[in-house]
């Protein structure tokens, strides 16, 4: 009697102490994005006087409300990115799942092949030089609004991703009655697949948003042009070249030191995260059942 | 005699051509319907595997895949012969191994205890919010990681000075650097692997788990004689994969994480960010596509030589 209970005492305090220590190490993943936001609210003037603080001693929102009235081409960007995104999406997930679907059906004969032939420019691939002539050089697509687009639409990891979904979740007799009812191939993935498949759907078109939301490295290659510059490469040129955000700011009025720039900052990084931290408790459930389906039994 | 034989290789071949054409004719819509992806592989990814020729050209202008003269192996030696390429490789492979291994033993571990907890809830609330910076492009964490080390502000450097210690030029010294990268790459990416690994504990057989308890195994001795070994096939094809792209660096972290200082490079300086930089700052175009079919090649042996060695282990986890 005497030894259960010291076990059972043992377990919760076993119990407390993981508790903790997860607890601990959540905090430590979310405390960046929280000081970035503390600064972003802090005045200037207390920035200036003590440096990035977690807990700001006084809360202003001037940098937001200076973004705001100040038309920043960072709205313009907004805009780039919005329209990529969503484009990029709807393209890419109808590219993505019309291949997809004959490559999980058994009666295709030649579907091995062309998982191979996707499969392998995971392997081996012409490197930086040969894609950058091929874009520049041959496709003209430099400050194009489609480069952004374009080389991102199909992805072989989604495709086998999708494929093992329609695997798993479309019934074979379904496929099959459809076509004794004497429905065409392609009406029955319309009519029968697409509709049964929305969790897929859900799964790998957030991968495809969010990889396009959070892309810079097109961009960075191939647009010189401001007006088509997306979201996250008007961030990084701010990272890496803090004079940008003055040089941004269209407003001639305001004296140089009135620019709240250190707020400022971090005031943008929070509008790009912004629409991530807002959707991410929603489709977090997507994500890891999807991530789950595609590593275990991919 | 000659004739026959003749015509029955002949009907053979034909029959085998009609069962393709049959094939095609028969899935012609399903087949259509891989066509556009298809065309855009080609183009995006196929098309530029013709362009490793460049790697051979004195292309000074680069006008085009064979534009110039043919220089044989001069760009490699270049390369090659400069300090760079060691210093490079090193950095590669180097800071790629940290990672690996670093992001294998805390994502391991967090999986291993999360599994000992029993509320459902908080291993979903957990999960979650460790997953999370999954989500955020390199351009953000640069921001993050910003936040903390700036000289003058930095909120690592604040703490300091308020602990009467000097602050410290972490932008500076680059001795700092693969320390930071690591924890960096850590916050990034030990939440999905510990997705992965959890998952693969969870489908583990619990009759083991009871079995054990009966036989009075402690809560240790289950977690090591249970669940590693029921996991370690998925362990090694995680690693194996992650060996097979250890020569391919994760250009974002080394490019905006340390903020492309030039003092930093003798150790953030990696293949990507060298190739990145010789093609687009430099305008050298031999070289970068030399040190880029260097990569791509050495890359490709390894993915080969890991997914054998899969394979060798266990030939269900085998890539292909």
């Amino acid at each position: 009697m005497k030894q259960k209970y010291t076990s059972k005492k043992k377990s919760l305090f076993f119990n407390i102490t993981v508790n903790i220590l997860f607890i601990v190490i959540c905090f430590c993943c979310i405390v960046p994005l929280l000081l970035v936001f503390s600064i972003s609210i802090t005045p200037e003037k207390l920035i200036a006087q003590n440096g990035y603080q977690l807990i700001p001693q006084q809360i202003s929102f001037y940098a937001y409300t200076y973004i705001f009235k100040n038309s920043f081409s960072i709205w313009h960007s907004y805009g780039v990115t919005i329209f990529v995104t969503a484009v990029g999406t709807l393209i890419g997930l109808s590219l993505t799942s019309l291949i997809a679907y004959p490559l999980s059906r058994k009666d295709v004969k030649y579907r091995n092949y062309i998982s191979m032939y996707l499969f392998f420019t995971m392997l081996f691939n012409g490197g930086l030089v040969p894609t950058y002539i091929l874009i520049t050089k041959y496709l003209h697509l430099k400050n194009n609004i489609w480069v952004l687009i374009l080389p991102m639409l199909v992805g072989p990891w989604n495709v086998m991703l999708m494929r093992n979904f329609f695997k798993t979740g479309v019934p074979s007799a379904i496929i099959e009655s459809a076509k004794i009812d004497g429905a065409g191939e392609f009406q029955t993935f319309l009519k029968i697949v697409v509709p049964i498949s929305k969790p897929a759907f859900a799964t790998v078109g957030l991968f495809v948003i969010l990889a396009y939301w959070n892309d810079w490295w097109l961009a960075l290659l191939y647009i010189d042009e401001q007006s088509l510059m997306p979201l996250q490469y008007t961030l990084q040129s701010i990272l890496l070249n803090i004079q940008i955000l003055m040089s941004n700011i269209n407003s001639q009025t305001h004296q140089v030191t009135e620019i709240p720039s250190e707020s400022a900052r971090m005031a943008l990084c929070m509008l790009a995260v912004g629409p991530i931290v807002l959707v991410y408790p929603f489709l977090q459930k997507y994500i890891v059942k999807g991530m789950t389906v595609g590593a275990v039994k991919g | 005699m000659e004739k026959i034989k003749r015509e029955a290789v002949n009907s053979i071949a034909q029959r085998k051509r009609n069962n393709c054409l049959g094939e095609f004719r028969r899935n012609k819509v399903l087949y259509l319907m891989t066509l556009p992806a298809i065309i855009l592989v080609f183009i995006f990814s196929y098309i530029p595997m013709f362009g490793i020729v460049m790697a051979f050209k004195d292309n000074k202008s680069a006008a085009g895949y064979f534009s110039g003269n043919w220089v044989g192996f001069q760009n490699f030696e270049f390369f090659f012969r400069s300090n760079d390429a060691a210093r490079i490789t090193f950095n590669t492979i180097f800071l790629n191994a940290l990672f690996i291994i670093s992001v294998l033993v805390v994502s391991l571990s967090l999986a291993l205890l999360l599994n000992e907890l029993s509320k459902r809830w908080l291993v979903k609330t957990y999960q979650s919010v460790m997953f999370f910076p999954h989500f955020l492009s390199w351009v953000i964490i640069g921001f993050l990681t910003f936040a903390f080390l700036s000289v003058d502000n930095g909120f690592i450097n604040k703490i300091l000075i308020a602990l009467g210690r000097e602050p410290v030029y972490w932008y500076s010294n680059p001795n700092y650097w693969p320390f930071i990268l690591t924890i960096v790459n850590l916050l990034k990416n030990a939440g999905y692997y510990c997705i992965i690994y959890y998952a693969g504990i969870t489908g583990i057989d619990q009759d083991l788990y009871e079995a054990a308890s009966i036989d009075g195994a402690s809560r240790f001795r289950r977690m090591i004689s249970i669940t590693i070994p029921s996991i370690m096939p998925l362990i090694s094809v995680m690693v194996l994969l992650q060996i097979g792209k250890i020569f391919y660096a994760d250009f974002g972290l080394f490019y905006y994480v340390p903020r492309e200082t030039g003092v930093l490079f003798p150790r953030t300086d990696v293949i990507d960010t060298y190739a990145f930089r010789a093609l687009r700052v430099l305008g050298n175009t031999g070289m970068s596509a030399a040190i880029g079919l260097f990569q791509s090649f050495v890359g490709f042996v390894l993915v080969l030589v890991s997914n054998l060695i899969t394979k060798k282990i266990n030939s269900d986890n085998a890539l292909f």
